[in-house]
């Protein structure tokens, strides 16, 4: 279930033209949809399926996630900034339960 | 993270079974059916820059890093489209695949998956000039996502 509560490490400056890291990660069962209860039945899978960054608008950088993904799904990436702006994080459930967050950066 | 640490482990031992299944694991037909699903008609090459990193051992099944980075200018003119990842012994072999742009500025990405059990990890990157290269890396499981 997403009882999700995002944690994002965005640097807080950076110079125009760089490569910066990005860490994400969010609180979620990452049910697989392989495991049973005590009485033999299959608990469903209830997964996040994508993740979506985008930086004052324009996507970035995206992931179609399957239940492979371990729980608690942590994401690191890059991003180059040419200027000064926002990130915006999205995560889609498979019930399609929205989980966002954001995270501005200034660029000299 | 508010999860507090005692939450985590049970959890985390809860889902030690997790991958396991009643139903069959992957077979390698699997994962060429979804290379080529990517693919298409392209050959799907080697090297190309491509790098996956797995750790020759996972102790734990149910949390293994993976990252994978290709050699890329990530311009307009040259970039790489996408990354996927294929795991051949999984109860299903898709594990992620990672989708970039130009904006990514590098092709890494990172995360972590489970893992049934020793098997092969396969990355498949395509690239915005249609190229396909791939690179296989085998990953040893002492505790199983199956728990044991």
């Amino acid at each position: 279930m997403a009882n999700a509560k995002p944690r994002i490490k965005v640097p807080k400056t950076a110079a125009a033209g760089d490569v910066i890291k990005i860490k994400s990660l969010v609180s979620h069962i990452m049910e697989s949809g392989q495991r049973k209860d005590k009485d033999g039945n299959v608990i469903p899978r209830m997964i996040i399926n994508q993740f979506e960054c985008t930086f004052n608008g324009e996507p970035v950088f995206s992931c179609d996630i399957d239940p492979a993904i371990a729980a608690n799904p942590f994401i690191e990436f890059r991003a180059r900034v040419q200027e000064s702006g926002t990130f915006a994080f999205k995560w889609v459930d498979d019930d399609g339960t929205v989980i966002e967050a954001a995270k501005s950066i200034e660029v000299s | 993270m508010n999860l507090n640490r005692r939450q985590f482990i049970t959890t985390a031992a809860g889902l030690a079974a997790a991958i396991c299944g009643q139903q069959a694991f992957a077979k390698a037909e699997d994962v060429e059916a979804a290379i080529k699903a990517i693919a298409g008609d392209a050959e799907v090459g080697t090297g190309g820059g491509l790098k996956l990193n797995t750790p020759e051992i996972a102790e734990n099944g149910n949390s293994v890093p993976v990252s994978v980075t290709v050699d890329s200018p990530m311009t307009e003119d040259s970039y790489v489209e996408s990354v996927a990842l294929f795991a051949d012994g999984n109860p299903r072999p898709e594990v992620v695949s990672f989708n970039f742009t130009p904006a990514s500025g590098e092709a890494f990405a990172a995360t972590r998956m489970r893992l049934a059990k020793t098997q092969n990890i396969v990355a498949v990157a395509k690239m915005s000039d249609g190229s396909i290269v791939s690179e296989t890396r085998n990953v040893k499981v002492t505790i199983g996502g199956c728990g044991g």
